[in-house]
């Protein structure tokens, strides 16, 4: 049996120790680690993989079980008891190890009958939580072991209930008068001010959109996918370039109305705005999504029952959405507590959570404990939300997606809420506009504002193409991060979009034990705001026996964890319109389930795997909040050196980057739209309707 | 095509499946000939479609084992099983022709491309769909869609070959037809067929043999005449061929006929296995004759409802001394009886049967 052969392989053939040294490294198979370097504990290793081949020639599936799953603890017990101290981080021959020993447990509980006695589908689901443990669940419990324990490395609760209760956290003093309030507070008040503003400002989209014949909807559809490619930062500074001191705005104001120059925009209100332009469209696309779910058909039978367009929206349609608007709530306050590219732009010396922990980590202080408590509290707060707009959503839902076309009109608005919306949609798409005019002509001026002369000289220094002795070399100094960016979006867009698609198809055609938890877990990295998995990542994986920092590997994992839910949802989202007895005729045809998830179930969800396709490559190339504590000077990414220039106050060569980032991404995702184009299925496909995914859009 | 075997093809012991609390196969124990049809009919939720999908491996039983062959394949997944099954959605993979549809199991057990398709080709041909192998599923009828489905399924020469309800989906027309396909084709290649159905003619007019479940477990298990004759209980009785169930008396029992009391009538039946008590005895609708006028015999009654059918008329007609309704198909549609009309009933004895007033499990 293969996998048994690999078994021995890891032992005695891939080198144990080093992972990023690879093959040729100095490093020697566990065997001869045991035998010549004094290593002899790591002889516990082979007991298992004896009894995996006796087991597996005889075919007796309990030995077969203990074998794999006996493998996978002592390993864990070797890697972590003797850990740090007498031998260097794990290396390819242990990841080797770990596999075998996971399927030959698989093949040890799947002939015991698992999962209907297939080896596949208890080996993937062995994978995928392992990996989620091991990339999820151990960085998170590090952070919290963390907090627990002062510089030294002791235990210490007093510590922790000092600094958990301290003042720089949960100080009141802005109520009393005083300077600043504590960060939890910051945070909270922002996140739900961000909540409510931009569930609203969304509704008024939304309305607009589904309940009017507003000329310009192509437009609002446009702007709904500006999160998507936008990173997170782009608006902060947009704004500064507007709002600053030296803003474009602020100097007309200033020429033409004589308005003093202030530094109003750093600051809660500036962050307020920045995070409302940013999640707006979000919260629009959640919403749009609920009233086109409200059957129409309820509003003509309310207008049929002697209701007016006013007492329809307030008795029918507002009831039938509320759900929804909790929903777009949570969403917001998510997102806010999670922001880390605005406030670290924008805030001034407004601090909330996810800065807080940044500035812990790379500030004078180097507080790694501080910053884990920091962690836990905004793990807290977001994790509480998540927890309530899942059992919100899970249960309160009224939203009706039948496969039956519903006809009928839905209601027009009311006249003075049709009039409130467009007061509301109108001037917000002018802002936007000119945020985006900003980023994109931005760059290529002397100095936005006050020198408005085009020049090239940001572009050259960025992206200068030099002509030497050796032919042509890259002299601009963003070459490297960009290219670093995308080598690394590209590595992990195919691994998160396979990864996420796998554990949709276990999710919603397979039951085992524990099946709700298993969901709840992998779901869990979305909620987890990045600046914590960074941290958690750092603490976790600095140190043998997993060490990773440093290497590029280390984002392509991030990137991974953290993007993977997307790629579940859609997954499961039109898995659930797969008819099952497709998967099951293909199994008694004979192929087995991985066959049939390539041959039949891939070539479906072709929609969802280009959706979590795209969305990992794009979030790969925006996101700044967890890569910021990962990225080395070999491995520096384009987002965080466009933060690294901003902070600098090199605004020019920073927007210059971001229009450059912008313009590559739309490139992608149009190349995509071309490349994967749409194949006539069936009528399956004809009738399913395609519904917006909100996932998409939650940056 | 069939082994030479001592073993039945297909053997339940004790098989038992419940999801939860809820047990939806209760220890059953069944063989299955090799070479014959055998259906699974039952109202829904009694467990014949579990019962499938054991047989198919796409469920595991919680309890017992079971054979294929005389091979224990309890613990086998579906891919490791050497059967097939033609499923009630016809289950045809959207994005894939109708020639590769049918070569998909061939081509998954590492068959040649070239001699996959020669033999899907002439399993298209076989069932009558030569010409159609590039077209795309969605551009089938259903009848076509179902002959794919079953093409795609016989291609394989499974040891047993699987139907969940495949007629379903097909309008009434269509249904005899190929009902009648199926029997030829299981009978003319001698498979080995389970068909699963809630519709009683059509296992009546297919079957070698049916099993009726109820509740998870088998109820009986017989040819059809056995089940339409001699039904063990009042469900079986009522679920094949809506029997009348009239309350009836047994007197005495001698030899292997009894002595019943209906309403004030005697008369003698078989008693099979009936003790003297209440008992019930099961009435075809028509084994009732009604007509208008005095004939003298021993029961009268009075016309409630009727119903023209075009071949037939049915009637209900409540007897008062016998203090029941029952119902009444009638060949005679020239001479229609009026609602109200008190009219003579005569019932052939030949054509009912006693079953025991309560069904025991």
């Amino acid at each position: 049996m293969p996998w048994v052969i690999g078994f021995w392989a890891s032992l005695v053939v891939v080198p144990w120790y080093g992972l990023e040294a690879g093959l040729s490294s100095q490093s020697w198979p566990a065997a001869a680690e045991a035998a010549w370097h004094g290593r002899s504990w790591l002889l516990v290793l082979l007991p298992p993989v004896l009894l995996a081949s006796l087991a597996g020639g005889l075919r007796w599936p309990r030995l077969m079980a203990l074998a794999g799953v006996s493998g996978l603890l002592l390993l864990a017990l070797e890697a972590w008891l003797i850990a740090g101290k007498s031998q260097p981080p794990l290396g390819w021959g242990a990841l080797v190890y770990a596999s075998c020993a996971l399927v030959v447990a698989a093949y040890g509980l799947a002939w015991q009958g698992w999962c209907r006695g297939d080896v596949f589908i208890v080996a993937a689901i062995g994978a995928v939580c392992a990996s989620t443990l091991v990339f999820v669940g151990y960085p998170v419990s590090c952070v919290l072991i963390s907090a627990f324990r002062d510089n030294a490395g002791h235990l210490d609760f007093g510590l922790f209930a000092a600094k958990i209760t301290d003042r720089s956290i949960w100080g009141l003093d802005c109520l009393t008068g005083g300077r600043n309030c504590g960060v939890a507070w910051n945070s909270l008040a922002l996140a739900c001010i961000v909540g409510v503003l931009s569930t609203l400002i969304g509704l008024a989209f939304a309305l607009i959109a589904a309940r009017t014949h507003f000329p310009a909807k192509r437009l609002l559809r446009l702007m709904s996918i500006l999160p998507v490619i936008t990173p997170p930062f782009v608006i902060g500074m947009s704004l500064i370039l507007l709002f600053g001191r030296s803003g474009m705005v602020t100097a007309w104001l200033n020429h033409w109305l004589d308005i003093p120059r202030s530094r109003w925009i750093y600051g809660m209100t500036g962050l307020t705005l920045a995070q409302l332009l940013a999640f707006t469209p979000i919260a629009f696309l959640v919403l749009l999504g609920v009233l086109q779910g409200v059957s129409p058909s309820m509003e003509e039978a309310s207008q049929t029952l002697r209701s007016g367009r006013w007492r329809t929206f307030t008795k029918v349609t507002w009831p039938l959405i509320r759900p929804g608007l909790a929903n777009a709530f949570l969403i917001g306050f998510i997102e806010s507590l999670a922001d880390f590219g605005n406030p670290v732009m924008i805030g001034g010396n407004f601090r909330v959570l996810s800065t807080a922990v940044y500035f812990a980590v790379v500030g004078a202080a180097q507080d790694q404990g501080g910053a884990a408590v920091l962690s836990i509290v905004l793990l807290a707060f977001s994790l509480t939300a998540f927890v309530l707009q899942r059992a919100w959503v899970g249960r309160r839902s009224y939203v009706t997606v039948s496969g039956k076309g519903d006809s009928g009109q839905p209601g027009a608005l009311p006249r003075s809420l049709h009039v409130v919306c467009l007061g509301v949609v109108l001037p917000w798409i002018v802002l936007t506009a000119s945020i985006y005019g900003i980023i994109l002509v931005g760059g290529f001026v002397k100095a936005i504002g006050s020198d408005n002369t085009p020049t090239w000289e940001y572009f050259l220094t960025a992206f200068a193409i030099g002509h030497g002795d050796h032919g042509f070399f890259l002299a601009g100094s963003a070459w490297n991060s960009l290219f670093t960016t995308l080598k690394v979006a590209l590595i992990a867009m195919p691994l998160t979009a396979g990864l996420g698609i796998l554990t949709a198809y276990l999710l919603s055609r397979q039951r085992f034990a524990g099946r709700g938890v298993f969901e709840f877990l992998t779901m869990l990295s979305f909620a987890i705001p990045g600046t914590v998995i960074g941290i958690s990542y750092i603490l976790a994986f600095n140190t043998a026996p997993i060490e990773l920092t440093g290497t590029g590997l280390i984002m392509v994992i991030a990137f991974v964890f953290r993007n993977m839910p997307v790629g579940i949802r859609a997954g499961i989202a039109n898995l659930s319109q797969v008819d099952k007895s497709l998967d099951e005729a293909s199994l008694t045809l004979g192929a087995r389930s991985a066959a049939t998830l390539r041959r039949v179930i891939l070539p479906i969800l072709r929609p969802a795997v280009v959706t979590a396709m795209v969305y990992a490559f794009v979030r790969a190339i925006t996101s700044v909040s967890a890569v910021i504590f990962l990225v080395s000077g070999e491995y520096n990414l384009a987002t965080v050196y466009i933060v690294g220039r901003a902070e600098f106050g090199e605004y020019g060569l920073a927007i210059v980057y971001s229009a450059v980032l912008i313009v590559i991404i739309v490139s992608a995702l149009l190349a995509i739209q071309l490349l994967v184009g749409e194949r006539r299925i069936g009528r399956r496909e004809i009738a399913q309707k395609r519904v917006p995914t909100p996932e998409l859009a939650q940056a | 095509m069939t082994l030479p075997s001592d073993h039945p093809r297909v053997q339940f012991r004790t098989v038992g499946k419940s999801y939860g609390e809820v047990a939806a196969v209760r220890n059953i124990s069944l063989d299955i000939a090799a070479g014959t049809l055998v259906t699974l009919l039952g109202p829904s939720g009694c467990g014949k479609t579990s019962t499938l999908r054991l047989i198919a491996g796409l469920e595991h039983p919680t309890s017992g084992r079971i054979l294929i062959d005389g091979q224990d394949v309890t613990h086998l997944s579906a891919a490791e099983r050497d059967v097939s099954m033609v499923f009630q959605s016809y289950a045809l993979f959207p994005h894939m022709n109708v020639l590769e549809n049918t070569a998909y199991g061939l081509l998954a057990s590492g068959m040649k491309r070239r001699e996959a398709e020669e033999s899907a080709v002439a399993k298209l041909k076989a069932v009558g769909l030569a010409g159609f192998e590039r077209r795309l599923p969605s551009e089938l009828s259903g009848g076509q869609q179902q002959r794919v489905a079953v093409a795609r399924a016989i291609v394989l020469e499974p040891k047993v070959l699987l139907f969940d309800e495949p007629l379903s989906n097909l309008d009434a027309k269509l249904r005899r037809q190929v009902r009648d396909d199926i029997r030829a084709l299981q009978q003319n290649l001698g498979l080995t067929v389970v068909y699963v159905t809630h519709d009683q003619d059509e296992a009546l007019a297919v079957s070698d043999r049916i099993v009726v479940m109820q509740g998870g477990f088998i109820v009986q298990d017989g040819t059809p005449r056995d089940l339409y004759e001699r039904p063990a209980n009042r469900f079986i009785a009522d679920f094949i061929g809506n029997a009348n169930l009239i309350p009836v008396q047994v007197m005495a029992c001698d030899g292997d006929l009894a002595t019943i009391t209906l309403g004030t009538v005697r008369m003698q039946v078989p008693h099979r296995g009936l003790s003297p008590g209440p008992a019930l005895m099961a009435i075809r609708p028509h084994a009732v004759r009604v007509a208008a006028g005095k004939t003298g015999v021993p029961f009268r009654g009075r016309v409630c409802k009727a119903a023209y059918l075009g071949g037939h008329i049915e009637y209900v007609v409540a007897i008062e001394t016998v203090g029941a309704e029952v119902f009444v198909i009638d060949g005679n549609v020239h001479a229609p009886l009026a609602v109200g009309e008190v009219v003579d009933v005569s019932i052939l004895v030949a054509d009912t049967a006693l079953v025991p007033a309560s069904d025991e499990k």
